[in-house]
């Protein structure tokens, strides 16, 4: 076809690199508006011709949502602006959240040519990274990694502790980050008068806001670490130290991989019952170590898993961590409870049959739990939800009572099943180490599935009783290991265990 | 209350003639029609229309002052149907809804209102929601208007260009006596800018004068022989009279170098977006000069066959920028052209995708594919070759989590699912149909109750094939919102004439919560203007449904599920509705926030809940998130290296609901909570008491920590 004169192939016009195109992604609820309301007023302030729009709507209700801005220079005429932000073609992209900042990334608004990304690096957890069983959390590093490609500039800071410590929330602490990072042609001032025209809430926006500047800025100090207790020497009365003391010694003795683990351990068990207890979890590991080899994955694994299942969780247990010291002093501190406040805790307890049954003497509650009668009593009795105000006298004194018990509870019949379970399980990782000692490791692993309360302890432990069931189905066979490794990461997929159903029937494919 | 308040920017909707507005879309719209001399305005909210609601609410004060009516409509039906008040009387209305469900909903009024004909100019404003942001199915409104002959405007979505076709819109159903709906789309609602202002005018005639001077006409009754001479007076008279009106006043627009080859014709509304490819490709400069020929179709129908065709007459290729499908208006030009055996090569669907969004890369790529097919050499050398090394991005595909919607921090709404969660597990699973509002979240992890929603109002109609009962009983869910939209007569008067054994759950939150905290009849608050705190149970009762049980505490969850146990359980014949009633907590909390402040800033007692988390009790088998899902109650990784899952971890925005303590008590799941309540300025005697207890407490923490070896810090 022919061309016409009047047609000519012509570059851009240089004006349009004047347009500055500024897209949030935001979580519902995070002030996303408020945002683009200030950053709006900022370039009107400025002279600038300023495009807002947004997605309002149910849509937007805790969900994902988007922001979009275009600005441009003073002229006569008006600039036709974009409605939406248009992939690799955005200049300014701030995220209010890290898989936000994925999120963008993905669409392509953040490109190595132009794009500057603003990212809070903190996390607000999807539904979906909250329900998984096991640890379900997306890999922040990864998006961090990528974002560190993908932009021409990042600026990334945990802007949502930023601002609530300064008594706000995080759009002011990225306006902040915003005027920092000097991709708009306004002064700081500017921006801080955007916040005054606002309105509502500007001391603490405004303190946000220079916090927010500082942090973009580098030249604030790196956010404090979480206050890490230093480890702090162990003390008490001298004949429980001593007690101690050879515990420390006897754990030094371990191979060296699971020293530090096994240190951990030892405390968890120790503090859970006492120095004759530490004992006989040392006894376990030194069952394991006689049989294992370097590199002592075996060991290190054992230090770990017999140790959490040693301290399980029961009513004494449950009773002493509820009136330990300094729990109170935390909770205030968590709640910002200062001095001329009054605190009030109250603890949501719901005993059951079983859980009294349960600390009965072993051969009685045995007895017990298999008399329907007897538990259908007991349920009247106890079976209750109970709320308890721990900063009462009363509730106070029945759960301190109770976490003394720990006298009684070797007796108890929880004791018995827990040792029971321990010697079933520990013995077939111990005779499986023989033969294949990969797989043992795994079974070890396998303890991680126990755990929780009444009908989640016992889902746990059937499931835990699956997994088992699987891993008897593959012994012997070279690849053993991996699949008792996938047997127990589909139990933590989901509650109802159907990737653990689906990994069944596929060893059931191959070995019947 | 509205969950937004414009009673700020109402100021804006006073200026006048030689005044510059500046602010939202939406806003704009308002001050059109004030400019236009409207005579009465209604709707039903949804959004990106709600705000249009919220402000004419808040701005009825001054409405009012112009002897204009303001109408919050019980659904887009009766929205529809009010503009029959411009069938015989020369005063204009306007009413809005989304589209395209409440377009749905107000089709039967439509249909008839665009048969009997308007005199007065009759607007209907309705917020497309379609793409990003969007609640609903994908679909269009285009062919309603086809099908009820009326017109349909999509203005390019910059202010000025709204504000004149709301005037022009009038003008155009006046002149051709047909309703108008002009389109706005999402981002057209929330768009800013500025435009000129004009005067308010008072309507000529007022709804109230109307009443004075009552007048009919049968000839504009829908009814035999007249509907025949309706639908011959649309074609022969009402479209001509429109088509001139449409050319005459150049509704439409060309933009562009006169002598090309080739053109572009695009929706109104989808200007911006061609504008933006065509900068990008070099092709137009940042005030939209285009080297491409444009016609803008402001009017999306009816199509000008002259018009278009005239466009077309020196051009070898033609493309179609329409979004949605199908593709109504390429098929319709394409006929205009076989029709005038025109030799012009029509582009649309192909280039562009058949169906989804016009994104800015979408528009880029479709527009470029045109030019390489049309007119190659106006292509700059990077866009026709690309050859830049672009870095590898990572692919997060598998990393980001999905973030769909979900229940506020503290929704009532919360505990009411939690509880059927539970009552599922203890009876099994039940067939349970949904209704459109926030409790439609429910279907979505970690609830996943509910499998189908049918429309507003519609839940438990969505049972009736169950209604005969069988071994488990069908369960519903509807709103106060959907109840009152139609719920009442669609859904519960179904079940009760059909003597339903089923099951319906109203989640009553006191609010139209979803489409953003307007009052319905149901509502709890004082409204000067509307008939509020009609209880939802005396309207059961008045259609002879008598077993109802009224829930006044949806998070007390084992009450929730006893109710709920036995509704699914008793002998009782006939219908069993359940009426769940809490406060929407965004409302909630933005009403009683700043009360609290000030009643803490004035020395009074205040008691401030929330809610915790024990970590060393927690063992990370998140079975309360799985019964919550509520955005304060998240996860957090321990620094203990015999911990492998992170423990629940409640943070700073819980607004004490109680939804945690309750679901831990009724689904017995672990003693980790506890509840904090900081009392603000208690009293000396209480303190007093407090100090002592506290005293005794840390003697005996003390007295046994003296006993025990002390690690520092607990693992």
């Amino acid at each position: 076809m022919t061309l016409h004169e009047a047609l000519e192939p012509r570059a851009q016009d240089p004006a349009l690199g004047g347009i500055i195109k500024l897209a949030c992604m935001a979580v519902g609820g995070q002030g996303g508006g408020v945002l683009s309301g200030w950053i709006e007023d900022l370039g009107r302030a400025g002279g600038y011709a300023v495009q807002a729009t947004s997605v309002a709507g149910v849509a937007q209700r805790t969900g994902a949502t988007v922001y979009y801005v275009e600005m441009a220079p003073p002229s006569p005429q008006r600039p036709v602006f974009s409605l939406m932000p248009a992939a690799g073609d955005v200049d300014i992209m701030i995220a209010a959240e890290m898989m936000e900042a994925g999120r963008a990334i993905i669409r392509g608004f953040v490109t190595p040519d132009r794009t500057t990304l603003i990212a809070s690096t903190h996390r607000a957890l999807a539904v979906s990274e909250k329900m998984a069983p096991g640890d379900g959390i997306a890999n922040a590093q990864e998006v961090m990694a990528a974002a560190e490609i993908a932009a021409r500039r990042l600026i990334a800071a945990d802007f949502d502790q930023i601002a609530v410590r300064s008594g706000s929330v995080i759009s002011a602490s990225l306006f902040g980050a915003l005027a920092a990072s000097g991709t708009l042609p306004f002064a700081p001032d500017a921006f801080e008068a955007a916040i005054r025209s606002g309105g509502k809430g500007i001391e603490g926006s405004l303190r946000a806001f220079r916090a927010g500047y500082e942090a973009a800025m580098g030249a604030a100090q790196d956010l404090p670490a979480p206050l890490r207790t230093a480890a702090k020497e162990v003390s008490g009365p001298a004949k429980l130290l001593a007690g101690w003391r050879t515990l420390e010694a006897r754990a030094g003795g371990l191979p060296e991989p699971a020293q530090q683990m096994a240190c951990a351990g030892l405390k968890k068990v120790v503090q859970f019952q006492d120095i004759a207890y530490g004992g006989l979890y040392l006894d376990r590991l030194d069952q394991i170590a006689a049989i294992d080899r370097t590199p002592f994955t075996l060991s290190l694994e054992a230090a770990k898993y017999v140790a959490n299942a040693m301290a399980y969780d029961d009513i004494i247990r449950v009773a002493g961590a509820k009136t330990k010291a300094g729990r109170r002093a935390r909770i205030a501190a968590e709640m910002g409870a200062k001095d001329g406040h009054v605190m009030q805790v109250t603890e949501f307890l719901h005993p059951r049959a079983e859980e009294i049954v349960s600390m009965l003497p072993a051969r009685m509650g045995a007895r017990w739990a298999v008399m329907p009668r007897r538990m259908a009593l007991l349920d009247r009795l106890f079976n209750k939800g109970r709320r308890m105000r721990s900063d009462g006298l009363m509730a106070f004194a029945a759960m301190y009572l109770l976490a003394g018990l720990k006298f009684w509870r070797p007796r108890t019949l929880r004791h018995a099943q827990e040792g029971a379970h321990m010697a079933g399980w520990l013995g077939r990782a111990i005779e499986l180490a023989l033969t294949d000692y990969d797989l043992a490791v795994e079974v070890l692993r396998c303890r991680r599935l126990v755990k929780g309360y009444s009908d989640t302890h016992a889902r746990g432990l059937s499931k835990f009783d699956k997994v088992m069931a699987g891993i008897a189905l593959v012994v012997g066979r070279a690849d053993a290991a991996d699949w008792a490794r996938r047997l127990r990461e589909a139990v933590l997929k989901d509650e109802e265990g159907k990737a653990l159903d689906g990994a069944m029937a596929t060893i059931r494919s191959f070995v019947i | 209350m509205a969950e937004r308040s414009f009673k700020a920017e109402i100021e804006h909707l006073k200026l006048g003639a030689g005044d510059t507005f500046t602010g939202e879309g939406i806003l704009a719209i308002t001050k059109a029609l004030l400019e236009s001399g409207v005579g009465y305005v209604g709707g039903y909210q949804g959004a990106p229309i709600s705000h249009l609601m919220d402000v004419l609410a808040d701005a009825e004060e001054l409405l009012a002052g112009l002897g204009v009516r303001f109408e919050a409509n019980a659904n887009e039906a009766a929205a529809a149907a009010m503009l029959a008040a411009s069938v015989h009387y020369p005063i204009r209305g306007a009413v809005t809804f989304k589209g395209t469900v409440g377009v749905n909903v107000a089709s039967d009024a439509l249909a008839n209102l665009s048969s009997s004909g308007v005199t007065g100019g009759a607007l209907i404003i309705v917020g497309e929601d379609y793409g990003e942001g969007s609640s609903i199915m994908q679909e269009r409104t285009h062919p309603f208007a086809m099908k009820s002959q009326f017109w349909l405007l999509d203005p390019r979505p910059n202010l000025p260009s709204i504000v004149k076709a709301v005037s022009d819109g009038f003008e155009l159903s006046e002149a051709s006596n047909t309703p108008v709906m002009l389109m706005v789309r999402i981002r057209s609602c929330h768009v800013t800018g500025s435009f000129e202002c004009r005067d308010n005018q008072r309507p000529k005639e007022t709804v109230r004068e109307a009443l004075s001077n009552p007048r009919s006409d049968f000839a504009r009754v829908v009814l035999p022989p007249m509907s025949y001479a309706h639908e011959q007076d649309k074609v022969k008279n009402r479209w001509p009279a429109a088509e001139k009106f449409i050319r005459e006043r150049q509704l439409n627009e060309v933009f562009g170098p006169k002598d090309a080859s080739l053109g572009i014709v695009v929706q109104g509304g989808m200007y911006n977006g061609l504008i933006r490819a065509l900068q990008r490709l070099g092709l137009a400069d940042i005030y939209g000069a285009t080297q491409v020929p444009i016609y803008v179709l402001n009017v999306t129908y009816p199509l000008i066959s002259s018009e278009f065709l005239g466009f077309c007459a020196t051009k070898d290729h033609v493309l179609i920028v329409e979004e949605g499908q199908p593709e109504f208006i390429e098929t319709q030009l394409a006929s205009f052209l076989y029709r005038a055996e025109s030799t012009v090569k029509l582009h649309g669907k192909g280039l562009f995708p058949q169906s989804g969004e016009y994104t800015g890369a979408v528009m880029l790529q479709g527009v470029e594919g045109f030019i390489r097919k049309a007119a190659p050499g106006m292509l700059a050398a990077t866009v026709r070759a690309p050859n830049e090394d672009k870095p590898q991005i990572p692919d997060l595909t598998k990393t980001v989590p999905i973030r769909p919607p979900g229940f506020c921090t503290g929704c009532p709404e919360r505990p009411i699912f939690a509880a059927m969660k539970l009552v599922e597990k203890e009876l099994g699973k039940h067939q349970i149909a949904a209704d459109i509002g926030c409790h439609l979240f429910a279907s979505l992890p970690p609830f996943e109750i509910g499998g189908a929603t049918m429309g507003y109002g519609l839940g438990p109609a969505a049972n009736g094939a169950f209604d005969g009962g069988g071994e488990r009983r069908p369960i519903s869910i509807i709103g106060d919102g959907g109840f009152w939209h139609s719920g009442l007569s669609s859904s519960f008067t179904n079940m009760s004439f059909n003597k339903s054994d089923g099951v319906a759950i109203v989640v009553d939150n006191f609010y139209s919560a979803a489409t953003g905290g307007q009052d319905v009849m149901s509502s709890r608050a004082e409204n000067a203007t509307k008939s509020t705190r009609n209880p939802i149970s005396k309207a059961l009762k008045g259609i002879g449904i008598n077993w109802v049980r009224e829930v006044n505490h949806t998070y007390d969850v084992g009450h929730m599920r006893d109710v709920l146990r036995e509704a699914l359980t008793t002998k009782t014949p006939g219908p069993k509705v359940i009426v769940a009633s809490s406060e929407c907590m965004l409302n909630k909390q933005r009403r009683e926030k700043p009360l609290v402040q000030k009643a803490i800033k004035e020395g009074r007692r205040v008691d401030i809940p929330r809610f915790g988390v024990d970590e060393d009790i927690c063992t990370g088998d998140h079975a309360c998130i799985r019964l919550s899902g509520c955005p304060s109650l998240s996860l957090k990784r321990l620094d203990d290296p015999l911990r492998d899952d992170p423990v629940a971890a409640i943070d700073q925005s819980c607004v004490g609901c109680g939804n945690c303590g309750e679901v831990a008590d009724a689904a017995i799941l672990c003693p980790s909570f506890y509840r904090a309540d900081v009392v603000h300025n208690p009293g000396p005697i209480e303190r007093f008491w407090a100090r002592t207890r506290a005293r005794i407490i840390n003697w005996l923490i003390a007295r046994r920590a003296a006993r025990q070896l002390d690690f520092g810090s607990a693992p």
